[in-house]
């Protein structure tokens, strides 16, 4: 058994900085580079792409990414895990072998975990009275059936330690739970078993400091951010994880950024509910039992995490159509900004009315004003300039365009010093809704399958 | 004597479907008896009146100094359903250390 294991961030999220897996293969030493490509809706886009076209549906930007460090995993021996297969993870991973095969690489073999798309099962599964309701407002899926873009499965460790035990260097997964990428190879390495439940504990709390890139590391840093040095160029978290659970929290030398206890604790908090019941496919992970401690520059010790077993669920991902919205925007200067900008917001909401359009939802903001903190925002007398931010949602396609051709006669038909119109009118687009379920792990597997070169 | 929130904690927050999660991290030991006394959530509640429409839930992580908050019906439906600037909530937890508080 390796006595230690570096597992490196890569990717935070679908559009992340490029230049980073490079940066984490070749400026130290680590083991295992981990990505995370998918948000919440990311699905649903690319179930979408794949409907289009059959070959896509998966992170493209992986396919660059892998193009730069192929020689250097290689080389190194350096493994990589991510769920940048989206929707297409086959599809992703034969592209992979391509770019392999194109830089004179031999011997690759890439695991390819399949299973978690349940969208053709849907209707099946609600007949035979299983009810996928929505984990939040606890509403039938049978209202959405007919709406459905897409749904997944978060499945966890389990079947990438599989692609990992049959000799994969590459695994390639579609809806994995984002921390599952980074214990994933802790199990592997040192033979945790599945239900000891503080090990797997403390892996996943590594994967959620990692999991966000940089968001551990001095990025979005609201502590005191004017310290964080050379954030130009940050270095991504790396977990160095020992046998027995612990894990330092570090980055590689040369690189811009902090690790912090404060850094850390930030990422800690972020995006939870119960922190005392953080679930996830392998175990249930106690939040509130994290210790960390500074140990030196740029590296923090986690350790002290506690565990419970799993439950008898996956979580599903669900998407669906509702409707349309759009949002245009329009700047007014002194004098008088925000007077003028409300004046043009209610000469707007009339004209629409006037139009007889149908709205579910109108918004208007004042950006620089008040957009973010509503009340709570403490309102200057002279500004200098605002913007008008008007957003309108609904299920009538043709009202929702309308409203687009509204927005840029305000210039000359409002009040005075209104520009910033250089982006056209704004277009309808497709609202995808988030449907959040449970679904019994028995009726799911995962399926993974390994191609070669 | 008031005391700034901003002065004594720092958070982050971001969005859980329409609910947005507010994570307050107080600097010191001082400073998390200061928040875990009046940080309730009630007080966070009234403080994003006009903001949260629904419920606020309160969870203590004295491990490492910090409170998370969940604000129900907060982000205009969430995800991409929302029509706000600001649809993840991610800057929410700023707007909890505008709070002041009599200590």
């Amino acid at each position: 058994m390796k006595e230690k294991i570096r597992i490196a961030s890569g990717q935070g999220f679908w559009g992340d900085l490029q230049s980073i897996p490079l940066q984490q293969v070749t400026k130290g030493p680590i083991d295992y580079l981990m990505m995370d490509f998918l948000a919440e809706v990311t699905m649903s886009i690319m179930q979408k792409q794949k409907k289009r076209n059959p070959s896509a549906g998966y992170a493209k930007d992986l396919i660059q990414i892998m193009k730069e460090i192929l020689p250097s995993i290689m080389e190194k021996n350096i493994k990589v895990i991510t769920n940048g297969g989206g929707a297409n993870p086959l599809a992703c991973s034969e592209e992979i072998l391509k770019c392999a095969k194109k830089l004179g690489i031999d011997g690759l073999k890439i695991a390819v975990v399949t299973g978690d798309n349940i969208l053709l099962n849907v209707d099946g599964l609600l007949s035979r009275g299983i009810e996928l309701n929505n984990m939040e407002t606890g509403e039938s899926a049978k209202n959405i059936q007919d709406r459905l873009i897409s749904a997944n499965i978060y499945f966890g460790a389990e079947p990438i330690v599989e692609g990992l035990k049959q000799g994969a260097q590459i695994v390639i997964t579609g809806r994995t739970t984002d921390t599952s990428l980074t214990y994933a190879p802790m199990i592997f390495e040192f033979g945790w078993s599945f239900d000891d439940w503080d090990k797997l504990a403390s892996g996943v709390v590594a994967g959620h400091i990692l999991e966000c890139g940089a968001q551990a590391t001095g990025g979005n840093f609201l502590g005191d951010w004017k310290m964080v040095p050379d954030l130009a160029r940050v270095g991504f978290p790396i977990a160095e994880a020992y046998p027995d659970g612990e894990v330092i929290i570090t980055k590689h030398d040369n690189t811009g950024g902090s690790v912090t206890t404060q850094t850390v604790s930030e990422q800690l908090v972020y995006e939870i509910g119960d922190p005392s019941n953080y679930i996830t496919p392998e175990c249930v992970a106690d939040f509130t039992t994290i210790r960390l401690e500074q140990q030196g520059k740029d590296r923090v010790r986690v350790f002290g995490i506690k565990g419970r077993p799993a439950t008898d669920s996956y979580k599903v991902s669900m998407a669906y159509h509702d409707g349309y919205s759009a949002v245009g925007t329009l700047t007014y200067t002194w004098p008088d900004a925000l007077e003028k900008a409300k004046k043009a917001d209610e000469i707007l909401r009339t004209r629409l009315s006037d139009l007889g359009l149908k709205f579910d939802e109108i918004r208007t903001e004042f950006l620089g004003v008040n957009a973010c903190h509503g009340p709570l925002a403490q309102i200057q007398n002279e500004i200098n300039e605002v913007v008008l931010r008007v957003g309108v949602r609904g299920h009538r396609a043709h009202d929702i365009e309308q409203f687009g051709k509204e927005i840029a006669p305000l210039i000359l038909t409002g009040p005075p010093t209104a520009t910033g119109f250089a982006g056209g009118r704004p277009k309808p687009s497709e609202v995808v809704a988030y449907w959040p379920a449970l679904i019994p792990k028995k009726l799911v597997k995962p399926e993974v399958i390994i191609l070669e070169l | 004597m008031k005391i700034r929130l901003i002065d004594i904690a720092h958070g982050r927050s971001g969005d859980k479907g329409d609910a947005a999660n507010v994570g307050i991290i107080a600097y010191d030991d001082n400073g998390y008896e200061i928040i875990e006394k009046h940080l309730t959530a009630e007080r966070v509640k009234k403080h994003f009146e006009g903001i949260c429409f629904g419920k606020v839930e309160r969870f203590e992580m004295p491990n490492i100094r910090a409170l998370n908050f969940l604000l129900h019906n907060t982000l205009g439906g969430g995800g991409t359903v929302s029509l706000k600037h600001d649809a993840q909530g991610k800057t929410l937890a700023a707007a909890l250390l505008r709070m002041e508080i009599e200590v």
